[in-house]
């Protein structure tokens, strides 16, 4: 398929996607206000740790590149119920008997997800400014911090929509989510410096692309960032992405090989 | 030239031989109906033919292409409606359209116009931008047929078109059916378990039974080869001397196929007009008297049971 063809089907399904996602205000709501309010939690809950800051002025500011990571890598696990939701209501078989690319289907998802992570970490960057935090980097610091919440979020969003295909249920799916994403979570750097973690912990959550995320935006963030780590890891997590992607385009096989 | 050929289609499912040689073709220009109860291998067979899922074994052209060779040629070919509906029901009528004829390639002042003619030929004007959440079943049975339509497609696939609606709405549709079907140029492969469907809607029908095209024919055709009507004797008072009548009926010339439930005695006879004096003067001779006497032209019911052994109702409760 002409790549201007898979472009094009891309840029419709995700005008479906977003267009169909605005005409649910009570998802609407929890979007905003869900990735504030576990700022403003976690913020609270270990303030006074003073250990916790990782060379931050304030922990909230240690902690705020964290929770931005941390919303973008749950929204792109959960992405996939939207793939499920589309198979139990034969939207995608429609698209399959037609010529949509099957790659494009999932890029829709994708850039969805990614979509949706840039919205909240501008929400929470901004509610971060009211508190205190400063982006040290600059305008291209605000820039990496995006990046990496859209990458992180698309990177995930892949693995979930794979998945999505391979279960085709949502009780699977939801069990499938936590039981990537809380260990994911913990395994990280979002809400205290690999410092402080127990030496096996930090040496495996080198390997957790949750952590890519993290580290990059928390670069950005803080006086004296290292630019060419998150670059490393901004890299990493394109790879990731692409990855990902392509295991989800890949499961359309698994799928249509079931109906 | 024909605008579907299967030939010897096989698909296994875990531990389910869902379509076990299925060989039949579709003239162009022609409504086609697969009949067969739940689970007989029709929706299997129709994806199958829309590209959705690969055959184990057998060949399939879709509007002269090979469905597994070149799967994006023949959907650019044929219009698939889904058994349940494809429609998202978090968009307009529109919308879903829109994005269907964009998916083909189509955009622009012509896609906006086709979009329109549409939603007036199945009259979805008046609901058009509202969300499809809220349509009834018919309504969004017509809107995926409109799905199906928006590009033009040579071939449509019709699963199931009216399971799950109620009497009106099926009316509706196949008055719906009918209409598209005087468009010459689109070729019809619609799948029911609805005898009375393929009766009606289908110029010639294939009879699927557990994965096989048992026969294949006009419904007339069909109908015309078991040769005759059923006539139904129901008897006043037998006294448990109903065998013998049967046995009576049974030596008559031109009765066959003679069976009895509980006061009634069936057979099937070459005429009923000129078998029934003579059923009912032997019955006389023997000292029955007559209650009722109906007769009934052979429906594809009795086809499905003279092709298959089995009757239709109960096996189609059993595929489920």
């Amino acid at each position: 398929m002409q790549v201007w063809q898979l472009l094009r089907q891309t840029g419709w399904m995700i005008v479906r996607q977003l267009r169909n996602l605005m005409r649910e205000p009570i998802w609407i709501a929890l979007m905003i206000v869900q990735p504030l309010i576990w700022l403003l939690l976690y913020g609270q809950l270990f303030s006074r740790v003073g250990a916790l800051r990782g060379g931050a002025s304030t922990y909230i500011e240690f902690l705020a590149p964290g929770i931005v990571c941390m919303n973008a890598f749950f929204g792109g696990s959960w992405s996939g119920m939207a793939m499920i939701a589309d198979l139990n209501r034969n939207v995608i078989d429609r698209f399959l008997a037609a010529p949509a690319s099957r790659f494009a289907i999932v890029l829709s998802q994708v850039v969805r997800a990614g979509i949706t992570a840039v919205i909240q970490a501008l929400l929470l960057l901004l509610l971060g400014l009211a508190l205190g935090v400063r982006v040290h980097g600059g305008v291209a610091g605000w820039f990496v911090v995006l990046a990496a919440a859209a990458l992180l979020a698309m990177a995930f969003a892949g693995f979930s929509h794979g998945i999505a295909l391979l279960v085709r249920k949502e009780a699977s799916m939801i069990a499938a989510a936590n039981f990537v994403g809380l260990p994911l979570m913990f395994i990280s750097a979002i809400l205290i410096p690999p410092r402080q973690m127990p030496n096996w912990i930090a040496q495996l959550s080198r390997f957790n692309p949750v952590n890519w995320g993290v580290h990059a935006a928390r670069n950005a963030i803080l006086v004296g960032g290292d630019w060419a780590a998150s670059g490393m890891y901004l890299g990493l997590l394109v790879a990731a992405t692409a990855v990902t992607s392509m295991f989800a385009t890949w499961c359309f096989r698994s799928y249509q090989r079931s109906i | 030239m024909d605008a579907i050929v299967a030939e010897e289609l096989r698909k296994r499912y875990k531990g389910v031989q869902a379509l076990d040689g299925v060989s039949f073709a579709v003239r162009e220009g022609e409504v086609f109906g697969l009949l067969g109860p739940n689970g007989a291998g029709k929706s299997t067979t129709v994806r199958t033919l829309a590209t959705l899922t690969q055959p184990d074994s057998g060949r399939a052209l879709v509007a002269g292409e090979d469905v597994v060779r070149h799967p994006n040629r023949v959907r650019r070919s044929i219009g698939y409606v889904a058994q349940d509906s494809g429609v998202d029901w978090e968009a307009t009528g529109r919308e879903n359209l829109l994005l269907q004829g964009r998916i083909h390639g189509m955009a622009g002042a012509p896609l906006r116009a086709r979009v329109d003619e549409l939603l007036e030929l199945v009259g979805l004007r008046d609901a058009a931008d509202r969300v499809a959440r809220g349509y009834s079943g018919g309504m969004k049975r017509r809107l995926d047929i409109a799905i199906g339509l928006v590009h033009r497609p040579k071939v449509l696939f019709l699963d199931e078109p009216t399971t799950g609606l109620d009497p009106e709405a099926r009316a509706a549709m196949w008055v719906e059916v009918e209409r598209l079907a005087a468009q010459e140029s689109l070729t019809i492969l619609l799948t029911t378990h609805y005898l009375e469907e393929a009766d009606r809607l289908a110029e010639r029908v294939a009879i699927v039974s557990r994965g096989k095209v048992v026969v294949e024919g006009t419904p007339a055709e069909l109908k015309a080869n078991l040769r005759g009507e059923l006539v139904t004797v129901e008897l006043g008072e037998v006294d448990g001397r109903i065998d013998t009548a049967a046995a009576l009926v049974r030596s008559l010339d031109d009765a066959s196929e003679v069976s009895v439930e509980g006061r009634h005695v069936r057979a099937r006879v070459p005429n009923g007009a000129q078998a029934i004096p003579t059923i009912l003067s032997a019955l006389d001779g023997g000292g029955y008297a007559v209650a009722s006497v109906t007769t009934a032209r052979p429906s594809l019911d009795d086809v499905y049971l003279h092709y298959t052994g089995r009757d239709f109702a109960t096996e189609d409760a059993g595929g489920n």
